[in-house]
């Protein structure tokens, strides 16, 4: 990991750490506040907590975003004191609705300069985004939003499985993985397991990302915690709901990075302190599926 | 509540589910009338039948024994603009008289007084489902006679009515409250009383609101909860009582 950040996320960078609740790589953005990264523009449909401590710990100068708290708790506090107070630093916002933010990485993905949808009429986003406009439907007349590409310098998605090409396959919800993978000049896969390309070529309908486009391939087991891994281990509500408590103020966001960011080296470190009690805890029970033939 | 907006589902209708009491009322109603409610979640589970009471919106339980599980880019263009989708429920800090929605700030954009979660896909679902069910206690702070911000279309407002701004979807039919039901007029969109709770006066729902309330000519009836409902929501849906 420490390789893979150092090598592909730079100051400066607009990143994409995707996941729609599931598979969100805390062990990457770790790193990223370990090795102090400035200046990142950090786009995300649902900053999180993730983005909440990457903005927290001064990364970020900008934030692209749909949907901003934490989910079923509250606040992200962090990201209020960047917008209200410029603590640490000031944090420009760029808001969009869930679909305008999705649309904005098809068009990333296919390398088309916006992507048309139907929305916003009647809604003040466009009046506070201008970066939301409108195109008339040369073949019905029709007037269309319109989202422009977002093509990120990196995107780092973590997954079940890849093998150690960066063929990639996910299970469960997989949110705009793919479409961030594609639209992203540098993409870092994370996994849980590296696999030989036998698994992969064994059932391919379930990779996401095929290995050409990826750059960096790093197996970080729980390395979404307190995010979650289908078939590996469930979401720490607990921690979302602890989250509150701690970020609530400033000196406690900060001491809770000193102690379990700054404060280990690594991702197995980090594994090692969260303890038998906690990973019991949150280990997957076994609902496997079944195989399918694909012979011909 | 939840009893209330459960009943509002009809079997078979394909709904998108948000989190806390829309997924109570969703699993209610699938354990009642509605055996064939399909359940859509923005997440991308799609048929979803969940163990236990999803905390969050992308719960791995929710994919367990789903139908499919869709991309976010699938749920918003084929399901959602795809007209696939029968009912959306919204909830929102703030709900004016022709039922626009804000979930982005109180006070001015750029100086909120309260600076909330923003759209998600709430937008989206109050452009393009056929009927949008809102879930909300009625007070006069939330209940202005206009939003402090648009986020989400109601029936009317200061861009047009859904006919002039041609939007596709229903839009807000029904607003569930603590203590009635509030729905759009045909003629002018205007939120206006359709049912009372039994023991709830008129009057003091009419204080709750932040205009002068219109009451229909002719008052819904309401069934109390069932012992039924209410030992499968306090017992088997949300035993914990995350969202009761």
């Amino acid at each position: 990991m420490r390789d893979a950040v150092s090598r592909f996320v730079h100051d400066g960078d607009t990143v994409v750490i995707e996941g729609f609740t599931h598979l969100i790589c805390f062990a990457a953005a770790h790193e990223i506040i370990r090795q102090q990264r400035r200046d990142l523009t950090l786009a995300r449909l649902t900053p999180d907590l993730i983005y909440d401590q990457l903005i927290a710990a001064g990364c970020a100068k900008k934030l692209i975003f749909s949907w901003a708290g934490n989910p079923g708790v509250g606040s992200l506090h962090g990201m209020r004191r960047a917008v209200e107070q410029s603590d640490p630093q000031p944090l420009a916002l760029e808001e969009y609705s869930h679909f305008g933010l999705v649309a904005r990485l098809s068009a990333g993905a296919a390398k088309l300069p916006f992507w048309p949808l139907r929305d916003y009429r009647g809604s003040d986003l466009p009046a506070v985004n201008s970066a939301i406009r409108t195109i008339d439907c040369p073949y019905t007349g029709e007037e269309l939003a319109t989202v422009p590409a977002l093509n990120p310098d990196v995107t780092i998605v973590h997954a079940q499985r890849a093998d150690s090409a960066g063929n990639t396959q996910i299970w469960g919800l997989y949110g705009v993985q793919k479409e961030a993978a594609f639209a992203a000049s540098r993409v870092i896969v994370v996994v849980e397991e590296i696999v030989p390309e036998s698994v992969i070529r064994a059932d391919p309908n379930r990779t996401i990302i095929p290995g050409f486009i990826v750059d960096a391939v790093v197996c970080e087991p729980w390395g979404a915690h307190p995010s979650y891994a289908q078939g590996y281990y469930d979401r720490d509500n607990d921690f979302y709901v602890a989250w509150d408590t701690v970020s609530r103020d400033a000196k406690g966001l900060e001491a809770w990075l000193n102690e379990w960011v700054y404060g280990v080296g690594s991702r197995a470190e980090y594994f090692d302190k969260l303890g038998e009690d906690v990973t019991a805890r949150l280990s997957a029970k076994p609902r496997m599926s079944e195989g399918v033939n694909y012979g011909f | 509540m939840a009893v209330r907006a459960a009943r509002e589902l009809a079997d078979g209708d394909v709904v998108f589910v948000g989190i806390g009491l829309p997924n109570l009322a969703c699993n209610l109603a699938r354990a009642t009338h509605a055996p064939n409610l399909v359940l859509i979640y923005e997440s991308g589970a799609v048929g979803a039948v969940p163990e236990r009471l999803p905390v969050s919106i992308g719960d791995p339980a929710l994919v367990t024994d789903s139908l499919a599980v869709a991309s976010m880019a699938d749920i918003f263009q084929f399901y959602l603009q795809g007209r696939r989708i029968d009912v959306g429920f919204l909830g929102g800090a703030q709900v004016d008289r022709y039922a626009n929605i804000n979930s982005t700030v109180i006070g001015s954009y750029a100086q909120p007084k309260v600076r909330l979660p923003g759209s998600g896909g709430a937008c989206e679902i109050a452009v393009h489902a056929s009927r949008v069910i809102v879930v909300a206690p009625l007070s006069a702070r939330s209940f202005p006679a206009s939003v402090d911000f648009y986020t989400s279309p109601g029936q009317a407002g200061k861009y047009g009515t859904r006919t002039q701004l041609k939007l596709p979807g229903g839009g807000p039919t029904r607003i569930v409250t603590d203590v009635g039901i509030l729905a759009p007029a045909k003629h002018d969109g205007e939120l206006e009383l359709v049912a009372a709770y039994p023991g709830v006066q008129i009057a003091e729902i009419k204080t709750k609101v932040g205009w002068p309330l219109r009451v229909s000519a002719e008052l819904e009836p309401i069934e109390p909860p069932t012992a039924e409902e209410l030992t499968l929501l306090r017992d088997v849906l949300d035993p914990q009582h995350l969202y009761l």
